[in-house]
């Protein structure tokens, strides 16, 4: 049975390997370059497709085949078994020491780390936050938002802007940033969630396309392609300070903005409202049919979701005080998405892994980088056909019950 | 009135185009109820297969007009069998799954096939060969109609009078329309849905293709990115028609060609992509059911 | 059966409801009163669903009028007004096609029932202060009430998608008493029920009924079931109602045994 299976596997995999051969074959193996005429044959890559095809089709045969039966079991047990990862790391006795253990790491870390380590720590902490707001947007509720890089711009541009023609402080205007975004969030969301799911995530790509290609041609208002520069680092009481101990200011103000946007999206989770967003995901007409005002739990969940990618956008502009259209393409978009689907959709523990797993792979492995947002890609697809759950599995609350009241 | 007459064609070709494209979306709407992201890029993929087709026939020293029948037969095949497998490989796996799951596979297959391209071949602007000859009987007309917009327009026009003709009267025709209406019913009399879903990847894949060829050899560049904004605005077209109706798509890509043409002609064309995607949005909130298409109260 | 005033909590004047062509519901009266148990019967097809989904703001009825009675006694007209607004008035529904939240624990799908009788914001729950972790704890203790009332406390912390069928129905009646309705409409709750089952439903809906106090309006095949329990009867077919009465009555009704308990093998 077991040998049967394994060769049946190998020979679908042979055939799926010389199909992918053969649809690979003019784009891997031929370059024209049409000024100079000429045409490189690179055939190598014909056998590099080959047998990376075979080995990848050899798992996705084996890992489909666990799919179909690990369905067949739930079937006849009613029970869907967590993952290992999902059930240490969601094992109070596993997570709080390890809890502590980061806490300690991070308070410490530019102290103990260089100053470049500490610039990409507050590049990972930046997308722990926008992938904890997406989460809200996604995860929770069910929104698909495929602009959601247009409220991170939104919040750049405002610090960057409101820098240079007014002088306005970094505190200034955070809370300014904030609510620009939940003002932007209602703005865009009133119109477009009635609409179905596919729908939605369409025309939010679209806004971000055009809150895009608006930031790259109002020259007069956000300078154009080249954009705004110069940018005030945070203050601080009116001190001076340099470039080294800025990195360390930033650091401690995200460490605090990422703390405080654990806590608010933990709480809201287990609350009425995090509820509302869930059964809203589930099913929407029986989520209104129970008194649920859709239109407002989704109104909240897209402005609090714009609101966290505001502020963050803010942050960023002051630590890289330069800022241009560039930084909030489609692709931004995606790559927070895929820390979210990567992570575990609702489950923040697993957005938190997810942002940390997907910049900070790529930083520490150039050689990996240029295939960042291949890899990005195939993840994405790789994870809702085989664990639509993500690294972490949401964990719904255990709920005391005082009995007494009875 | 010259110039008036020149931004009509020109946003008829390009609307012929958009209309290609956004029939693979709209048939697919139609049978799986899935926005196929990585269409686009299906588009994209014909263009570079035309180009790598045109190199290396060039080099052989083929004369021009055969050197652009072949490029579009060898990409619209080769986009067909991407279409096909990209299907296999990231929405069948999902038929039962949420409804997000298909649409996040579908966002993650247009990136990997993005950079995939990007990387087997190159980030930057290719030129792509000039494949359309000036005809000499085109002459008299050039100041408004140039050669490339009367042939995009004409083979546009031949391809969707076929698609046309195969989904009428055709077995395959009748089963995929059969299926667009009920897929359980047409599961029930026999119709084998997943070839059904099978077929109208391959034939939306192709008439991409066919477009992707088309606006490549006549605005002369390509790159790896082509496909996201294209891809785009098809579907803008598709939803503005009335997504999962044929003519719906057709009218869509014409309308949104001409919106375009005239926009950038008479007001600015740096706004050139807003202008599509304000259609989009105005659309999905004032008549999501498009142009052509029908209302309908969903079932409870 | 019970003793009732002649109040009606629900009354249904002339209503049709057209899909394009298609006329689902052609100019039906229906009223429920006070404390009553209305069956709606007739064959599939007949319109009863529709019947639900327009007094309940998922589709906006085509012509008529829909009235309701909430506690408070005075008459709101509901035709076209929002599902959720419905639901808030106090009239909450259970749905012929399962739809619990699957992916929620059973005490969970009962807690979103208690989200329109409360009120913590985001701002309460992110602070999470002492009114917002007592609201909390009385809708935790109450959903739990309310999943004893009908059998499933044991299964509190069970995702509602590996319930059985059964016990599945029974919970979406918990989650609409949640709402604290006057008026509890059921889409055939014993559907795909054992005979043991149906048995405990009809003891548990009229337990129901006198605790909670609530008029309930029901859509049942189960003739046994609808017979026993409802004080009256609508009879539908093609979208009209072909007879109405007490059970008595109906199932003497010639047109009746004709159009609907003539077939009861398929019914
Ligand atoms: N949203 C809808 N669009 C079109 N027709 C519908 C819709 N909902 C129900 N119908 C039609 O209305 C009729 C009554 O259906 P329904 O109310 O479900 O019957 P019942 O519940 O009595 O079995 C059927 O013919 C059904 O097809
Ligand atoms: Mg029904």
């Amino acid at each position: 049975m077991a040998t049967n299976t394994l060769a049946a596997n190998l020979k679908k995999s042979a055939i799926a390997a010389l199909w992918l051969a053969f649809l690979t074959l003019p784009v891997m193996v031929i370059r024209v370059d049409t000024v100079e005429k000429t045409i490189t044959w690179r055939w190598m890559h014909l056998l590099y497709m080959l047998v990376g095809s075979f080995v990848l089709a050899i798992a996705w045969h084996f890992m489909m085949d666990r799919r179909d039966r690990g369905a067949a079991a739930r079937e006849t047990e009613g029970g869907v078994q967590d993952s290992a990862l999902s059930r240490t790391l969601n094992n109070p006795r596993v997570l709080r020491p390890l809890m502590a253990l980061g806490f300690l790491v991070a308070a410490t870390f530019p102290w103990v780390f260089s100053m470049y380590q500490t610039n990409i720590l507050v590049s990972a902490l930046i997308y722990v936050v926008l992938g904890l707001g997406l989460n809200i947007t996604v995860g929770l509720a069910g929104l698909l938002d495929l602009g959601y890089v247009a409220f991170y711009a939104v919040g750049a541009y405002a610090y960057a802007l409101l820098n240079y023609h007014f002088h306005l402080g970094f505190w200034t205007v955070l809370p300014m940033a904030a609510i620009l975004g939940s003002f932007f969030g209602i703005l865009l969301g009133f119109p477009v969630l009635r609409l179905r799911g596919d729908y939605l995530a369409i025309v939010t790509l679209g806004f971000g396309q055009i809150v895009k290609l608006v930031l790259e041609n109002w020259n007069s208002f956000s300078f154009g392609p080249s954009g705004v520069s110069n940018i005030s680092r945070p203050g601080l009481f009116g001190y001076s300070y340099s470039v080294e101990q800025a990195t360390t200011y930033i650091y401690y103000i995200m460490l605090a903005l990422v703390l405080l946007a654990i806590l608010v999206t933990t709480r809201l989770k287990d609350s009425r409202i995090g509820r509302a967003w869930l059964a809203l995901r589930e099913d929407e007409i029986a989520c209104q049919a129970m008194g649920i005002d859709n239109t407002r739990a989704k109104l909240m969940a897209f402005s609090l979701g714009a609101t966290l990618a505001a502020v963050m956008g803010a942050v960023f502009a002051a630590k890289t005080t330069f800022i241009n259209p560039a930084s909030f393409s489609f692709m931004e978009s995606a790559m927070i998405l895929a820390i979210v689907v990567l992570g575990g959709m609702g489950s923040i523990l697993g957005v938190i892994l997810g942002a940390f797993l997907l910049i900070l792979l790529p930083e520490y492995m150039r050689a990996f980088s240029e295939y960042r947002m291949l890899l990005f890609g195939a993840t994405m697809i790789l994870v809702m056909v085989f664990r639509p759950e993500g690294l972490i599995k949401a964990r719904r609350k255990v709920y005391k019950i005082n009995t007494e009241t009875a | 009135m010259e110039y008036f007459l020149q931004l009509f064609f020109s946003g008829l070709s390009r609307g012929s185009v958009y209309a290609l494209i956004a029939l693979g979306y709209t048939m697919v709407y139609g049978i799986i109820e899935l926005i196929n992201f990585a269409h686009g890029e299906i588009y994209m993929i014909g263009a570079f297969t035309g180009l790598i087709v045109a190199g290396v026939l060039t080099s052989l020293g083929w004369p021009v007009l055969s050197i652009l029948a072949v490029g579009i037969i060898v990409s619209v095949l080769y986009s067909a069998a991407y279409g096909y497998t990209v299907e296999k490989i990231a929405y069948k796996p999902l038929r039962n799954a949420p409804r997000l799951a298909p649409l996040i596979s579908a966002i993650g297959m247009s990136i990997l096939l993005q950079n995939y391209i990007m990387l087997a071949q190159t980030p930057d602007f290719l030129p792509f060969p000039r494949l359309i000859p000036d005809f000499a009987f085109m002459a008299p007309y050039q100041s408004f109609l140039d050669t490339g917009d009367l042939f995009i327009i004409s083979t546009s026009l031949v391809v969707m009078v076929a698609l046309t003709l195969f989904i009428k009267f055709t077995r395959m025709g009748k089963a995929m329309r059969a299926t667009a209406q009920n897929r359980k019913m047409a599961m029930l009399v026999g119709v084998n849905v997943d070839q059904v879903i099978s077929m109208t990847f391959i034939i939306g894949s192709g008439l991409a293709a066919v477009g992707g060829v088309l606006i490549a050899a006549h605005v002369g560049q390509i790159n790896f990115y082509i496909g996201f904004i294209a891809g785009l605005k098809a579907f803008t077209a598709a939803v503005l028609g009335g997504i999962g109706s044929i003519p719906g798509a057709v009218l869509g890509g014409l309308v949104l060609g001409w919106t375009e043409s005239f926009a950038t002609g008479y007001v600015s064309s740096d706004y050139e992509d807003v202008f599509a995607f304000c259609l989009l949005i105005l659309i999905l909130i004032f008549r999501p059911a498009g142009l052509l298409g029908k209302q309908r109260a969903q079932k409870v | 059966m019970m003793e009732h005033t002649s109040k009606a909590v629900l009354s249904v004047r002339n209503m049709s409801m057209n899909f394009g062509g298609l006329r689902a519901l052609s100019e039906v009266d229906i009223e429920v009163r006070q404390g009553e148990v209305v069956a709606l019967i007739g064959p599939n097809g007949a319109g009863k669903t529709t019947f639900f989904n327009c007094i309940t703001g998922i589709y906006t009825p085509t012509e008529g009028q829909v009235l309701a009675y909430p506690r408070d006694g005075k008459e709101k007209r509901i035709n076209g007004m929002r599902t959720n607004h419905v639901c808030e008035l106090g009239m909450a529904r259970t749905f012929q096609n399962i739809r619990l939240f699957p992916s929620m624990t059973a005490l969970e799908n009962v807690m979103i029932g208690r989200h329109c009788r409360t009120k913590t914001g985001i701002l309460g729950a992110v602070l999470r202060g002492a009114k917002t972790r007592r609201e909390e704890q009385e809708v935790v203790d109450k959903s739990y009430q309310l999943l004893k009332k009908v059998g499933l406390e044991k299964v509190a912390n069970e995702y509602s998608r590996n319930l059985p069928y059964g016990a599945q129905r029974r919970l979406e009646i918990a989650r609409a008493l949640a709402t604290e309705p006057f008026l509890l409409l059921l889409d055939e709750p014993a559907a795909g029920m054992n005979p043991q089952e149906t048995l405990e439903l009809k003891e548990m809906v009229t337990r129901i009924r006198e605790e909670f106090q609530v008029s309930v309006l029901l859509i049942e095949h189960d003739m046994k079931m609808v017979m026993s329990l409802s004080d009256r009867i609508y009879v539908m077919e093609y979208g009209r109602v072909i007879s109405t009465g007490t059970p008595v009555e109906v199932s003497a009704d010639p047109q009746v045994i004709r159009a609907y308990l003539g077939e009861e093998s398929d019914a």
